[in-house]
């Protein structure tokens, strides 16, 4: 039996038109350009789209795996049912001063309250999971909502995108155009020849061709699986919102144009190194770093998991180590 | 004509970014690119490019026709340059894969089941290569394929030719 889950919000602020919510300790605001996040020890500013990119994919994604850094202050971290708010936690500066805060939330309760601040804080026609060309401007007062825009489901395929019973491919007829960026990607299927009573096993699809109808950015979606190994393709166009802090060790393998990676210590933020990625390129995120992406044009990456629930705590104890392969 | 030009990349045409150093070890990145790899492999090799645990991608340099494989758990091959026919069949008596084995097994001889199928899969296309079936791939010209799947028999791990240990 479930029960409602309330979130604390204010009315409408008469001025702005937005609604100042509370979780736990932590109070979130907005006005025509800024969120401003509070907490007993501080407060912090961000702009509007970067707060909004960044809470759209840590709700599609269910908090994700790990850390997912808003920006160098604010974020979350999945215990896969708990979640920490933070801020300052993986900020060396506001970890030395003392001024860092943790609280400890049921995910479902979290979500909740961030389902209602995305909600209420997009307005008409703003679409977060879009590239800046490709939606309306995010700032000012209040102006009406886009829930379409931010209750998309994110694919989760079973076994193989097209496979039966499975997700299916995108066509014009189903909503999913060609995306600018992808309009000289060839849109041929493969060429599938299937025995009587072998139709449901012999399957493939142009894996490109999906990619270049993706409606959002910055945003892996599961395309095949074998067992907890998936593959999560994406296409990716200006920065990826958040600074991604693993809880394993995440591959990339650039499948068209070009992504730079600017690469954190996890815990700290001091940089350690850029990583440009090209068309075959395939590269580890080590399990103690945080990672944010730059794509000029839009881009097609495979990012690559290891679903198993055992890993965290693997490398969280040491047991297992924060890079894949030594060599 | 549209005037935006996606990059792929192919075994003729390919330009490696790489790491740009400022406080850690390239080899932490495990970097490499899969048309150089496939540009030094012999057909059908199965070399790890990627590797999470007994999970692995492997890259293959697809030309000619390759042995017959079998595996007892579903693999997805994605082609990543030149088109490359999949053939389909079951395994007769006695050549299946062992139950709960990782990684796909060579097989001695053709498969002695019925056919499946085949599929003919160009750039950008991945085809299901299913549990409990046998497969084989061709390729009139070079190519290169990527493959989904499980460390096995046949992974071949050879790290420290295929991986960048040098900052840009």
């Amino acid at each position: 039996m479930s029960s409602a889950i309330a979130v604390q919000a204010s009315e409408p602020d008469n001025y702005y038109g937005y609604r100042s919510f509370k979780k736990g300790k932590f109070e979130f605001s907005r006005d025509e350009y800024f969120v401003k996040v509070k907490w007993p020890k501080g407060s912090h500013l961000m702009p509007a789209d970067v707060f909004l990119r960044a809470l759209q994919r840590d709700v599609a994604w269910n908090f994700f795996y790990g850390t997912v850094n808003f920006d160098h202050v604010f974020g979350t971290l999945n215990h896969y049912g708990t979640v920490d708010m933070f801020a300052g936690r993986f900020n060396d500066a506001y970890r030395n001063a003392g001024l860092d805060y943790v609280e400890t939330f049921s995910s479902d309760d979290l979500m909740a309250t961030f389902k209602a601040v995305l909600d209420d804080w997009t307005n008409k026609g703003y679409d977060p999971f879009a590239a800046p060309e490709e939606t309306a401007n995010p700032y000012g007062r209040k102006n009406g909502s886009n829930v379409d825009a931010i209750s998309r489901q994110r694919v989760t395929a079973q076994r193989m995108v097209g496979c039966a019973g499975d997700t299916p491919v995108r066509t014009d007829a189903n909503g999913y155009p060609v995306n600018r960026h992808f309009a000289d990607v060839p849109q041929d299927q493969p060429e599938i020849h299937a025995e009587q009573g072998f139709e449901d096993e012999v399957r493939a699809f142009n894996l490109f061709g999906y990619l270049s109808r993706s409606d959002v950015t910055w945003n892996p979606s599961v395309c095949s699986v074998v067992r907890e190994s998936l593959y999560c393709p994406t296409s990716e166009e200006f920065i990826l919102p958040v600074e991604h802090g693993n809880d394993r060790v995440e591959w990339f393998l650039q499948m068209s144009d070009e992504i730079t990676w600017v690469v954190k210590d996890k815990e700290t933020g001091a940089p350690r190194a850029n990583v440009t990625m090209r068309a075959g390129d395939i590269a580890a995120m080590p399990a103690d770093i945080r990672h944010q992406g730059y794509s000029a044009k839009r881009s097609m990456l495979l990012v690559w998991e290891n679903n198993s629930g055992k890993i965290p705590e693997l490398i969280a104890s040491g047991k297992a180590p924060v890079t894949p392969v030594k060599f | 004509m549209p005037d935006v030009k996606t990059v792929f990349g192919s075994l003729a045409d390919y330009q490696k970014g790489g790491i740009q150093v400022i406080n850690d070890d390239p080899r932490n990145y495990v970097f490499s690119n899969v048309f150089e790899v496939a540009s030094k492999a012999r057909p059908y090799e199965r070399i790890a490019v990627g590797k999470n645990f007994e999970y692995v991608i492997e890259c293959l340099r697809a030309e000619g026709t390759s042995p017959w494989f079998t595996c007892d758990h579903d693999e997805f091959a994605l082609v990543m340059d030149g088109t490359v026919e999949v053939r389909l069949q079951k395994p007769g008596a006695g050549q299946a894969a062992p139950a709960g084995s990782d990684g796909a097994i060579q097989m001695k001889d053709a498969p002695g089941g019925p056919r499946m199928g085949r599929m003919v899969c160009r750039r950008g296309h991945m085809a299901l290569l299913p549990k409990g079936a046998a497969y084989q791939f061709h390729a009139d010209a070079p190519g290169v394929i990527t493959i989904q799947t499980v460390h096995g028999p046949l992974t071949i791990e050879r790290w420290a030719e295929i991986c960048e240990t040098r900052s840009i």
